[in-house]
């Protein structure tokens, strides 16, 4: 059996492809799949899917989906429910066969390979999995058993912080206990590879900080962690690495800090009461600042790179609207801007669903362009928006911005 | 796989005895019909002393009780709550789980044998030691009947279903039987009908053996044997992990 080397694993380096270029238009294709360097990669990879297909029946889950995960990284596999993570991370799991396209965990097949995998990897399900009886402590002690090398149940207990219900049965715990519970238990064996499908589900904030806390741990300690979520939050502070999956596919995938700055150009956004006349804004910025928008009730966003100048413009409107500066913020769009454009380009998609997931690699570069392109037109309208503005009212300098 | 198969074991056996409802269906049931139908004679037990009858009767429907409804039952829960899914990817395996199961079946019905023997001596059987060997052979081929029936029913059923599907079994099964009453009461096409069931050849069988101390008829054997293998095999191809 080989043994658990941490050497030549790189903790914390969320780039295995080597070229990360953030940037719009660019979201980083080359760590999801297919890159050149794949046959090197390969080898480090804990976790590997190639152009993954998974059908039930006519319905089809998982539509060539590829991705990899290294030692000593987080991988969140981010997507609406429905979009087929449970699917890949089961077929991972070795729970599934896949219909086509070849996976791959420490190297080996996860259903042809599942007696020498099962000792090497831990496996928190989506929902139950526990004896409904049994309580925290006894089932600890049991998966201990189990594996030839366990981890101490008892530390594991005090680890997930269930120490004040260690003899309650399962079925009386909280939601957020239970999962803590799975957690562990998935703990209990060293494992290699760590699969948690949708970690935090109903777990409160306190417990999101434990499930935190420990993924961290087992990151440094080179376990390769692979979970699944629809919360972007969760995304964002546990994930090295993030693939957003729709309808069965890669759209995007990257750091988030990577998926963030894909979304679209910077821009300074706050918040102030719902319908506020923006043209009046738009027209006190002047042509020099991008174009005003309300984003959504309430939060407003100024297109454009954050200038002192813009930002003071912002700052002395609001003054004049006898406005308090709020929720003020000059960053790039955040993984949540980038995950709703992927996200509500494929969705809006439907007709164009069934072409182009042959191929790998093809499906992240589709899905990356049309999250590209929604960002784009996106800023078109705001700017189209600002510019209408800017006729409306006075023409400073004879300039018009035209359109991106 | 021996360290597995003991953890595994003890911990199927403490999830039975903390079950109540478990306990009452394995133990309290048989016990408690046993003590009331010696002492009120409701039924027509047949000639001699109404223990002779009873004490094997009682003795089939808790093997039916423990490998049968018990075993699905659980298993059944344990599906629905994913738990069986979940060991799928422990080291545990298949082979160990199903090794332990049968375990605690086992010593579950070495349990009941036990009190019920204890009882029904108290009540005045006197079981005829020539029958031990048959008789534990008839429990042994019932035992993988019952439970591979069980499993069927877990293996295909949500657990709710399951639940009502067992017990309704287990009832059907106690009164076309024989352990409550001899099976030549039964109208002539029931009767029929109920030797080819494993609970009546059970019944018979520990009857003509402990409290007879006769040989158990061919078409017992015939029958129990071939429950025996048509359930466990039926329940292989039937069953549904999750």
């Amino acid at each position: 059996m080989p043994s658990r080397s941490h050497a030549g694993t790189r903790p914390g380096d969320g780039q295995p492809g080597g070229s990360a270029a953030p940037g719009a238009g660019d979201p980083d294709d080359a760590d999801v799949a297919g890159d050149a360097a794949g046959d090197a990669g390969a080898a480090d990879d804990a976790v590997t899917c190639d152009g993954l297909v998974v059908r039930y029946g006519r319905v089809t889950a998982v539509d060539g989906l590829s991705l990899s995960a290294r030692r000593g990284q987080v991988l969140a596999v981010l997507g609406p429910n429905g979009a087929g993570k449970t699917s890949t991370v089961e077929t991972l799991e070795g729970y599934r066969r896949a219909t086509g396209g070849r996976v791959r965990v420490l190297g080996l097949d996860p259903v042809a390979d599942h007696r020498a995998l099962v000792g090497r990897m831990g496996v928190m399900l989506q929902r139950g999995g526990v004896y409904p009886t049994m309580a925290p402590r006894q089932a600890l002690h049991l998966f201990a058993r189990y594996y030839d090398r366990p981890r101490d149940p008892d530390a594991l207990l005090d680890l997930v912080a269930l120490g004040p219900v260690a003899t309650t049965p399962w079925r009386r715990l909280s939601g957020g206990e239970q999962q803590r519970l799975s957690l562990a238990l998935a703990l209990v064996g060293r494992p290699e590879v760590l699969f948690l499908d949708e970690p935090t589900a109903g777990v409160d904030p306190e417990g999101r900080l434990a499930i935190r806390q420990v993924v961290a741990d087992e990151r440094s300690r080179g376990t390769c962690v692979v979970l699944t979520t629809h919360e972007l939050p969760e995304a964002e502070h546990l994930a090295d690495h993030v693939v957003i999956v729709a309808r069965g596919r890669v759209v995007a995938s990257g750091t988030p800090a990577q998926l963030a700055a894909s979304a679209g150009g910077e821009a300074v956004r706050f918040v102030a009461p719902a319908g506020l006349d923006v043209t009046e804004l738009a027209a006190a910025l002047g042509p020099a600042a991008g174009g005003v928008a309300e984003a959504a009730p309430g939060h407003y966003e100024v297109a454009g790179p954050a200038t002192p100048a813009t930002v003071a413009a912002v700052a002395a409107w609001l003054d004049r609207q006898g406005l308090p500066v709020q929720g003020l913020r000059t960053s790039a769009a955040t993984l949540e801007e980038a995950y709703l454009q992927l996200v509500g380009a494929t969705d809006g998609q439907r007709g164009g669903g069934s072409d182009g997931g042959g191929s790998d690699g093809g499906g992240s570069d589709d899905g990356a362009g049309n999250g590209a392109a929604t960002g784009a037109s996106r800023a078109g309208a705001s700017q189209a928006g600002a510019s209408q503005a800017g006729h409306g009212r006075r023409d400073r300098g004879g300039r018009r911005r035209g359109r991106r | 796989m021996t360290r597995r198969w003991a953890a595994q074991t003890a911990a199927e056996l403490s999830m039975t005895m903390r079950r109540g409802e478990s306990l009452l269906l394995t133990l309290g049931i048989p016990v408690l019909l046993l003590v009331f139908l010696t002492e009120v004679h409701i039924l027509p037990t047949g000639p001699g002393h109404p223990v002779g009858f009873l004490a094997p009767g009682m003795m089939a429907l808790a093997i039916m009780s423990t490998a049968m409804v018990n075993l699905s039952i659980a298993t059944g829960f344990e599906r629905g709550y994913g738990v069986l899914k979940r060991l799928g990817a422990t080291p545990l395996g298949r082979p160990a789980l199903l090794a332990a199961k049968i375990t605690a079946v086992m010593v579950v019905e070495v349990v009941q044998a036990a009190v019920l023997v204890a009882v029904a001596v108290g009540l005045g059987w006197r079981p005829s030691a020539s029958g031990v060997a048959a008789a534990v052979g008839v429990i042994l081929l019932a035992t993988a009947g019952f439970g591979g029936i069980g499993l069927v029913l877990a293996g295909r059923l949500r657990p709710e279903v399951n639940l009502a599907a067992s017990n309704g079994l287990w009832l059907v099964l106690l009164l076309v039987s024989g352990m409550l009453a001899p099976l030549a009461k039964l109208p002539t096409v029931l009767a029929d009908v109920a030797r080819a069931l494993p609970a009546a050849a059970l019944a018979d069988s520990l009857h003509r053996s402990l409290t007879g101390g006769l040989a158990v008829e061919w078409w017992a054997w015939l029958v129990l044997a071939a429950w025996a293998v048509g359930g466990p095999v039926l329940a292989a191809l039937a069953f549904r992990w999750e």
